[in-house]
């Protein structure tokens, strides 16, 4: 296959809106960095070696039942834009696909489970990254599953460990448990009340860390956080996960306080803000994704205050992976530029919200679709 | 080697810094180190800053490791410090002495006490390990009441027993 396009929804499961919370988290993920014995790690091998990894994980996978009845890709063999619309998905990673998907090493893969709780990308900076990605705040039960992934490729490949420093990684980072747990969370109430920084200086003081909407490295767009593990080595999988799970939760509870403050304080102008952020989705006729994710921040906050009615938290979901350049481009059929970008995001963002909510749809509006 | 920041005078200060789990060092002389605010007595302070490698220099000669090349791969301790990363497993060998420090700084810790890896083809004794290890988990889980958890752990059990010739 050189074209993800007619995998359709393909590993969107996450998003579907579901789980503790999903309204303030949107996800859950938790990987574990593993490598196979007797091999460099993946940046220091050459193209064969590292296609032959991507061939002996392949054939364990459909040993194991998480994965068997999954979808496997040879990411380095899609076109570009594919690797673009996986890595909007957040199914691969930056390393995985390199800059603007054009980068992207043999031997890359993805295998998703047919549930697409779990999953495994190959020839990463590690040779394995196992990974439970779910909606919601569901930290034991992501690590639950991909631990039994664990388990099941485990058996088939022999894995780098050592009695001391645990399972070997490419970064000093990862070694010992190779797990990272992160949770995206929502909290514009927090951003708000100017809250946020004190939050955050305190996730980074019990030994957390946070970053923007796309890992490492990335900005903070549309008020989403994500909060991770900072350590790996020196603790059990559960404390670890355990840790996290407490910590997020006092941060809910923070976000959720934020909101009440605001609510008691500001209700008009958190209406409005609320209102303006609809109008501007439901009729902008060119839009740029930053500017869609700071207001779909606006109207999430509504949606999950009951401010907004009609409206599902997986509309929403759905409008942030969909209104990206590369989604964009692969409904299109076509490369688009930036300005094009910006007016087919408005026509889809109009499209969706004209299907759901409380305002009527206008005479001659859907007229002017671009697609 | 002369300083990153001012490319001028000799770069003294050695800064390993870690930043969105990205692991960069910085060479700076003293007087760009002050202004970054990196003192060269400052030692870990900072978490996440540390001065890993500075230190590396100074507590140096550790007569214990003398290799510096990881024969598995051919990375070098050079490499290390250049790129971040490992090579290979067997760096982890081979640069041990270092890395047990690093891990120390970074992890809080250089001891693994999560999960033990039971290799595809387990001896008695590793899957003995494995075996009580398991049952400590479900002791864990079932104190909990997370039974979803507790029957996946036992499957994993019946799995392992089940293995047994
Ligand atoms: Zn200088
Ligand atoms: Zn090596």
């Amino acid at each position: 296959m050189r074209d993800v396009s007619e995998l359709g929804d393909f590993g969107l499961s996450w998003l579907e809106g579901s789980g503790p919370h999903a309204d303030v988290v949107l996800s859950t993920r938790v990987r574990l960095a593993r490598n196979l014995q007797g091999h460099p790690f993946s940046p220091r091998m050459q193209d064969d070696e590292r296609r032959r990894i991507l061939d002996s994980v392949q054939t364990a996978a459909r040993q194991g039942s998480l994965l068997r009845d999954g979808v496997s890709l040879d990411v380095s063999a899609l076109v570009p834009l594919s690797r673009q619309v996986l890595l909007e998905r957040h199914l691969v990673s930056r390393e995985l696909v390199g800059e603007g998907g054009r980068e992207t090493r043999a031997g890359a893969g993805l295998i998703i489970g047919p549930e697409e709780l779990v999953g495994v990308m190959v020839n990463e900076e590690d040779h394995l990254r196992l990974q439970g990605l779910m909606s919601g705040l569901r930290l034991r039960e992501a690590y639950a599953a991909v631990d039994v992934l664990d388990e099941e490729l485990g058996r088939e490949l022999p894995m780098a460990f050592h009695h001391e420093f645990g399972f070997l990684t490419s970064c000093p980072t990862n070694v010992g448990t190779g797990l990272r747990a992160s949770i995206l969370i929502h909290l514009p109430g927090l951003v708000l009340t100017k809250e946020i920084g004190r939050v955050l200086q305190g996730i980074g003081q019990v030994g957390l860390t946070f970053r923007g909407l796309y890992g490492e490295g990335s900005e903070v767009v549309g008020n989403f956080f994500q909060i991770s593990n900072q350590t790996t080595l020196g603790k059990p999988e559960e404390d670890l996960i355990d840790h996290l799970h407490k910590i997020v939760q006092q941060v809910i509870q923070y976000e959720t306080h934020a909101r009440g403050v605001l609510m008691r304080e500001a209700p008009a102008v958190i209406e409005d803000k609320i209102w303006r952020a609809y109008g501007l989705l439901r009729y902008a006729r060119s839009i740029s994704f930053q500017e869609v994710m700071n207001l779909l921040s606006g109207v999430r906050l509504g949606v999950s205050m009951k401010l907004l009615s009609g409206l599902s938290v997986y509309t929403l979901n759905k409008i942030m992976i969909y209104a990206q350049p590369a989604h964009l481009e692969q409904a299109a059929g076509r490369p688009l530029s930036e300005a094009e970008s910006d007016v087919h995001r408005a026509a889809y963002v109009r499209r969706i919200l004209g299907g759901e909510g409380e305002l009527p749809d206008t005479s001659g509006d859907d007229g002017s679709e671009v697609e | 080697m002369l300083c990153e920041n001012c490319g001028q005078n000799e770069a003294v200060i050695h800064v390993t810094q870690i930043v969105d789990h990205q692991l960069g060092t910085f060479h700076l002389c003293e007087t760009c180190a002050a202004e970054k605010g990196f003192e060269p007595e400052q030692g870990s302070a900072g978490f996440p800053l540390t001065d890993f490698l500075a230190q590396m220099g100074q507590e140096s000669p550790r007569p214990r490791t003398t290799a510096v090349t990881c024969e598995f791969c051919g990375h070098t301790l050079k490499d290390f410090k250049r790129t971040g990363r490992l090579g290979c497993s067997h760096c982890y060998v081979t640069f041990e002495e270092h890395l047990r420090s690093l891990f120390r700084r970074l992890h809080g810790g250089a001891q693994h006490v999560g999960k033990v890896y039971l290799p595809p083809d387990p001896s008695e004794a590793e899957r003995h390990q494995q075996l009580s290890r398991l049952r400590r988990k479900l002791d864990v889980a079932v104190g909990k009441e997370d039974f979803e958890r507790a029957a996946q752990i036992r499957d994993q059990i019946r799995q392992l027993e089940g293995t047994r010739n």
